[in-house]
C-alpha cells in the first residue's frame, strides 16, 4: 500500500485529528488507493511550467488602513464553547 | 399561469404576478410553505426551515412592492445552502461541528439578496463542508432526488437542487468547488451556474478550498439564473479575491438564437463508462444548437482533462486541511473538553465533530502538504493546473463556449457509492476542470434517461457569463425539458 499505518498516524497527529484504530485501518486502505491514483500526474510533463495557486491575475490586494467598527465582543462570544469574563477559556497550553 | 400552482412558477413569472398585484408575496410564500409541508418528509431538502423568517420577510416584501420599490426578486421564496452565513439563523455546513453555530453576520450574497427583497424559507441540506457528490455526507440526513426518491440528488448542493426541483423554493443559492452546483442541478433537472472565480464574493461562505469555491444560483430556468446572478455578482472588498470589475446586466445576454456562436465539443469529456443515453442527449443538444445557428466543432481537444481529477483531489484537500484547522473547539462550534490536555481536546473535538469524508480529505491534504511530499503532490498539481488553464485558453481562441455532459451518468442510487470514495470522486470528472481553471459554467436541462434528468454543461471564458447564458437560453427556449416537473 502507498501509505503505512504509521504514516496515517503521523499525518493525523500533524493535524491533531483524533482517529480510532478502525479509522486508521480503513483510511490506510482508502488513502492508499487514492494516492495510487495520483500517480497519473507523474506522467504529465511539467518541465518549465510555472505553478498556479489561483486563477485571477490579482496580486497584493491592499485596502486603506482605516479604523472600522468590529463585532461587539458579546456577539463573538455567543458561539464560544466556554466564555469567561469576556474571554475564550482554554486548557493550559504550557504545562 | 392561473392553471399552475404558485409554487411551480419560475421566479420571473412570480415576479410578474407580484408586480401586477395578482398575488401578494404573503400568498406566494404561504403556498410554498404549504408545499414544503406536503413533500419535505419525502425529499428532506432542508437542514432548517425558517417559516417565521419567511413570513416576516414576505410582509416586508409586500410593503416594498406597494411602495414601488421592488426588484425582480422581491418577495420570491428561496432556499440558501447551509454553507452560507445567515445572521441569527443557524448555519451548520452539514456538520456536527457547526450544529449549533449561529453566525453573527451575513455573507455578502445574503446581504445582497436581503437588499433585493429575499424571502428565505430555509437552509438547504448539503454534504458536510461541501465535500461530496451525493448529499449523503450530511451529518443530519440524506436528501432524496425528487425524480426518484431512491436516488441521490447529487451534491454537495443537493438540498438546494432538490428544493428547486420539488417546488419547495423558487430559486436557491449553492456553492461549487468541483461541480457542487452543476452536478446536482443536472441530476435534479434544474439550471445551475458556477460563475467565474472572483465574480461573486466568498465573504461569509464557510471555506472549503479557497482557490476553487464559488457561490452561484440554482433556478428553474435560465432567465431566473440571470436574475439571481444580477443580484449576487460584483466586487466586495471583504473578499480579496473578488474581481474589481463592473458587472453587466445578465438579462441582456438572453438572446434566443446562436447565430455565429462557435461551440466546441471537447472529445476527452466523453469519458469511459459514460452512459449511452447521456451521450445521446448531449449529441442531440449540440445538433439543436447547430440548428439555432451555432457553428459546432466536434473535435476540440483538451489533452490534460484526464489529469484534472487527480490534480483536484490534491489541491482541494490541501486547501481544506488549512481551512479546517480553525475548528479547534475554542472559538465556536462543537467542543470536547474531556481530554487530559489542549491537544487531546482538539483531537477529540475533531474526531466527533467531523464526518468520515471530511476526515479523509483532511488526511489527504495534510499528507500532500507534509514534508517530503509537497513537491511530488501539491507543487506538481499546481503545475498541472497551469496546463489545464492553458489548454482552455487555447480552445477559447477558436470557440466561444465548450459543451459536454455535466455528469457521465444520471442520478445513482442512495448508498451505491458510499463505500468507494474514488468511485464517488469520478462522478465529478466533467465539472472539476472548470474549477481548476476558474471558468464559468452552467448546467441546463437537456433530456431524460429512464425518467432521470440529464444536464448539458456549457463552459465559457473567464467573466464571459453572458456567452454561456446566451447559449443556455437559446437551447432552453428551443426545448421543453425545463418545463418538466417531477411527479410528487
Amino acid at each position: 500500500m502507498a501509505i503505512t499505518r504509521e504514516e496515517v498516524r503521523h499525518v493525523a497527529t500533524l493535524f491533531r485529528l483524533g482517529l480510532s484504530e478502525e479509522d486508521i485501518a480503513r483510511f490506510q486502505e482508502q488513502l492508499s488507493q487514492i494516492i495510487d491514483y495520483f500517480q497519473v500526474l507523474q506522467q504529465v510533463d511539467t518541465e518549465g511550467v510555472e505553478p498556479t495557486s489561483h486563477t485571477l491575475a490579482l496580486e497584493n490586494v491592499m485596502r486603506d488602513d482605516e479604523a472600522r467598527p468590529s463585532f461587539p465582543p458579546e456577539d463573538i462570544l455567543a458561539n464560544a464553547p466556554l466564555p469567561a469574563n469576556g474571554f475564550f477559556r482554554v486548557r493550559a497550553v504550557l504545562e | 399561469m392561473a392553471d399552475r400552482p404558485l409554487y411551480d412558477l419560475t421566479a420571473h413569472e412570480a415576479a410578474d404576478l407580484l408586480a401586477r398585484r395578482e398575488v401578494s408575496s404573503r400568498q406566494l410564500t404561504e403556498a410554498v410553505l404549504e408545499r414544503i409541508r406536503q413533500v419535505e418528509g419525502r425529499i428532506e431538502a432542508f437542514v432548517s426551515l425558517t417559516e417565521d423568517v419567511a413570513l416576516r420577510q414576505s410582509d416586508e416584501a409586500d410593503r416594498r412592492i406597494a411602495a414601488g420599490d421592488a426588484t425582480p426578486l422581491t418577495g420570491v421564496p428561496a432556499a440558501i445552502k447551509d454553507v452560507i452565513c445567515t445572521k441569527g439563523v443557524r448555519t451548520t455546513c452539514g456538520s456536527r461541528m457547526l450544529e449549533n453555530f449561529v453566525p453573527p453576520y451575513n455573507a455578502h450574497v445574503a446581504e445582497r439578496l436581503l437588499e433585493a427583497g429575499l424571502v428565505m424559507v430555509g437552509k438547504a441540506n448539503m454534504d458536510e463542508y461541501a465535500m461530496g457528490s451525493s448529499t449523503e455526507n450530511s451529518a443530519f440526513h440524506p436528501t432524496h432526488n425528487p425524480w426518484d426518491l431512491e436516488r441521490v440528488p447529487g451534491g454537495s448542493s443537493g438540498g438546494s437542487a432538490a428544493a428547486v426541483a420539488a417546488s419547495e423554493a423558487l430559486y436557491a443559492l449553492g456553492s461549487d468547488t468541483g461541480g457542487s452546483i452543476r452536478q446536482p442541478a443536472s441530476l435534479c433537472g434544474v439550471v445551475g451556474m458556477k460563475p467565474t472565480y472572483g465574480r461573486v464574493s466568498r465573504f461569509g461562505l464557510v471555506a472549503f478550498a479557497s482557490s476553487l469555491d464559488q457561490i452561484g444560483p440554482l433556478t428553474r430556468d435560465v432567465t431566473d439564473c440571470a436574475l439571481v446572478l444580477n443580484a449576487i455578482a460584483g466586487h466586495d472588498r471583504r473578499d480579496a479575491t473578488s474581481a474589481p470589475l463592473e458587472t453587466p446586466d445578465y438579462r441582456q445576454a438572453l438572446v434566443p438564437d446562436l447565430k455565429g456562436v462557435r461551440v466546441g465539443v471537447p472529445r476527452e469529456y466523453f469519458v469511459e463508462g459514460m452512459d449511452d443515453g447521456v451521450r445521446a442527449c448531449i449529441e442531440d443538444a449540440v445538433r439543436r444548437m447547430e440548428a439555432l445557428g451555432a457553428e459546432a466543432d466536434w473535435d476540440v481537444s483538451l489533452p490534460s482533462t484526464g489529469s484534472a481529477l487527480a490534480c483536484y483531489y490534491i489541491i482541494a484537500p490541501s486547501e481544506a486541511s488549512a481551512n479546517l484547522a480553525r475548528y479547534d473547539g475554542v472559538k465556536y462550534g462543537y467542543s470536547n473538553m474531556q481530554g487530559e490536555s489542549m491537544f487531546e481536546n482538539m483531537e477529540r473535538t475533531r474526531q466527533y465533530g467531523f464526518g468520515d469524508e471530511v476526515k479523509r480529505r483532511i488526511m489527504l491534504g495534510t499528507y500532500a502538504l507534509s514534508a517530503g511530499y509537497y513537491d511530488a503532490y501539491y507543487l506538481k498539481a499546481q503545475k498541472v493546473r497551469t496546463l489545464i488553464r492553458r489548454e482552455f485558453d487555447e480552445a477559447f481562441q477558436r470557440c466561444d463556449v465548450l459543451v459536454s455532459a455535466v455528469s457521465p451518468t444520471p442520478a445513482f442510487r442512495i448508498g451505491e457509492k458510499t463505500d468507494n470514495p474514488l468511485q464517488m470522486y469520478l462522478s465529478d470528472v466533467c465539472t472539476i476542470p472548470v474549477n481548476i481553471a476558474g471558468l464559468p459554467a452552467i448546467s441546463v436541462p437537456a433530456g431524460f434517461v429512464d425518467g432521470l434528468p440529464v444536464g448539458l454543461h456549457i463552459m465559457g471564458k473567464p467573466f464571459d457569463e453572458p456567452a454561456i447564458l446566451r447559449a443556455a437560453y437559446a437551447y432552453e427556449q428551443a426545448t421543453d425539458w425545463h418545463k418538466a416537473r417531477p411527479p410528487l
